[in-house]
């Protein structure tokens, strides 16, 4: 794929690679021609290696085109768009309630979120009011949404580094129970389609809030003996710890949002920034990491869901009763006003933005989904080089991708 | 923060012949657009992240829209002597606007909290000049998101340091995301045409039958 070659007499002066400028601004650049000593020798050659697209530690369909100097990564380049629907494409030649269903499947794990974003966009787009209960309903499944995405990136993160199949059967049995409370209101576990502009599609089954309750209440129990198995594991802590260092600077300039923001001390979560819906009515903390390793970032989303789990009690006990959606709201032949929004919220992986620009249309002129994990592989490089390859596997896993939302 | 005027006002003090327009947003969001002129824009771009009241180090969205090529129909109305006689005369114009790509990229600061300040780029024409300079430099956040609208829309980011197709295969000639964009109706075969769509699959059919 790339049309520079590795010319095995070329003998070429200059060091292999270029650090990124102190500023965090600089891109990496290299030179694929093999190390030479002062005397003149070379070294050794170097081997580019397409790592992907099937392959186990790459959560879905993705490639990295590596150039390695033994077992160091000196050039790394992420090869994506295998899954590319041209998602943006068809939100534009559909109706802004059509386009619904289909925000599901961008992170396929979170649709709860995808919906809420997508939502939120239109509702500033037409300005639309959310009832109370449908606010509250809202917090509720997107914390829950957290919960099981945190947890079965703890179960995919050490399946990546070697654990096979124990932790993440563990998080996937947790965030089963999850799955069932979204089944039993939305009708399906992973494709809910259940929020709409102005509201939410459907009120809760009887007996719903008692169930959920049960399942926050149990949660603690699974975080307990999750973290007494992994925290302080002496293999997790040895492969994770000043692995992929993403500096505070190079952050923030690369646009990098979510838990991985937080891991390197930024302290900036849409929650507490924008308080979109009701946040700011609940007291909970954002935990910060403070080296930017992998093990920060692992810890960080296990923070995250304690203190998810904290907003949870209080949404379910101040639950309000009410309309679930406002009557304003006209979801068949709706026909927003010229203008533009950009909505946003903190979704599990990072910031999740709509941008929609009508035409008076009924269907978006423009349709542009902002998905966190595509951004936030900007860096993977940066993360990655000077490290070993099985080291840029669990760089990989602790961005935490989703291949229908990098390839959209 | 501070008003988009107030923002204006002192980009255009601090760069010296940066042009700036505000595009004003209809919709309730009210969410106004800094139109910045492109041989000026990195310089805005590097005010708008330094200066210590704004401080807005965070490209959060860069997209492309894609405005088409448009015929406005005026009427004027003028007053001519024709034999002699004074006559009022209704024409109809059709003044042809050129379309163009643009570039919106959603700022904010981190350490403030503040934000969407939002900046347009525009590229002269759809054709062959359809070129911004890449804000990369100035935002790493922005260098696959401009590679996908290159991808997708075909805007060319001067500057930007690694320009490649990132979504789309490298042998692939259009830009799907521009509103005329037609796709092909030969890659694919529907397993039961009917309607408009057979209309579209006879023709390969019949190449098909006599090969």
């Amino acid at each position: 794929m790339s049309s520079t070659t590795v010319e095995p007499n070329s003998v070429a002066p200059g060091p292999t690679q270029v650090a990124p400028q102190a500023d965090g601004t600089g891109v990496p650049s290299y030179s694929l021609a093999p190390k030479v000593t002062a005397a003149g020798a070379v070294e050794g050659e170097l081997l580019e290696v397409s790592m992907g697209p099937q392959h186990p530690s790459t959560h879905g369909v993705f490639r990295m085109d590596v150039v390695l100097d033994g077992e160091r990564v000196v050039k790394l380049k992420p090869v994506f768009g295998y899954l590319h629907r041209n998602h943006e494409k068809i939100g534009e030649n559909t109706t802004y309630l059509a386009s619904m269903p289909y925000t599901d499947r961008l992170d396929y794990f979170c649709s709860m979120t995808n919906n809420w974003a997508y939502a939120l966009a239109v509702e500033k787009l037409a300005g639309l009011q959310v009832p109370e209960r449908a606010e509250y309903l809202r917090v509720i499944l997107a914390e829950l949404t957290r919960l099981q995405n945190h947890a079965s990136l703890g179960g995919f993160l050490l399946q990546d580094m070697g654990a096979m199949g124990t932790p993440l059967m563990y998080a996937f049995r947790e965030r089963e129970k999850i799955l069932d409370l979204f089944e039993s209101l939305s009708g399906a576990r992973m494709m809910c389609n259940y929020m709409r502009f102005g509201g939410c599609r459907c009120d809760l089954p009887p007996g719903w809030v008692e169930q959920a309750k049960k399942v926050v209440n149990d949660f603690p129990g699974f975080l307990d003996e999750f973290e007494t198995l992994l925290n302080e594991n002496e293999i997790l802590m040895a492969r994770t710890q000043g692995v992929g260092l993403l500096p505070r600077a190079l952050a923030i300039s690369a646009s990098v949002t979510g838990p991985m923001l937080r891991a390197s001390g930024v302290n900036y979560d849409l929650r507490k920034v924008d308080k979109y819906g009701i946040y700011d009515r609940f007291d909970f903390r954002v935990p910060l990491g403070e080296h930017g390793d992998v093990y920060d970032r692992y810890m960080i989303r296990i923070l995250e869901m304690r203190e998810s789990l904290k907003i949870l009690q209080q949404a379910l006990r101040d639950l309000p009763e009410g309309s679930i959606i406002d009557p304003k709201a006209k979801l068949r032949g709706f026909r927003p006003k010229l203008g533009e929004a950009y909505g946003r919220i903190e979704a599990p992986k990072g910031e999740l933005g709509f941008y929609l620009i009508s035409d008076g249309s009924p269907n978006p002129y423009r349709y542009r989904v902002r998905a966190p994990s595509f951004i936030n592989l900007t860096i993977l490089e940066d993360m990655c080089l000077g490290h070993i390859v099985a080291d840029a596997v669990i760089i990989l896993g602790s961005v935490d991708i989703v291949l229908g939302e990098v390839d959209r | 923060m501070e008003t988009l005027e107030q923002i204006k006002a002192r980009a255009e003090a601090a760069v010296p012949g940066a042009k700036l327009e505000i595009v004003v947003n209809a919709s309730p969001s009210a969410q106004h657009s800094l139109l910045v002129d492109n041989a000026h824009a990195a310089a805005v771009a590097r005010f708008l992240r330094d200066d210590g009241q704004l401080r807005l180090d965070y490209a959060s969205n860069v997209s492309g829209v894609d405005w088409l090529d448009t015929v406005v129909k005026q009427t004027v109305k003028s007053k001519r002597l024709i034999d002699g006689v004074e006559k009022e005369i209704e024409e109809t114009l059709e003044i042809k606007k050129p379309g163009y790509l643009e570039a919106v990229y959603h700022l904010y600061s981190t350490p403030l909290k503040h934000g969407p300040v939002i900046l347009r780029l525009r590229t002269e024409n759809r054709t062959d000049q359809a070129r911004v300079p890449s804000l990369t430099p100035v935002w790493r956040g922005a260098e696959f998101q401009e590679r996908e609208i290159f991808d997708l829309f075909g805007i060319v980011f001067d500057g930007h340091p690694d320009l490649r197709r990132i979504l789309m295969w490298d042998g692939f000639q259009d830009h799907p995301m521009r509103k005329d964009y037609v796709e092909p109706d030969d890659y694919e075969y529907e397993p039961t045409p009917h309607d408009a769509v057979l209309e579209r699959a006879k023709p390969h059919y019949a190449a098909e039958a006599k090969a």
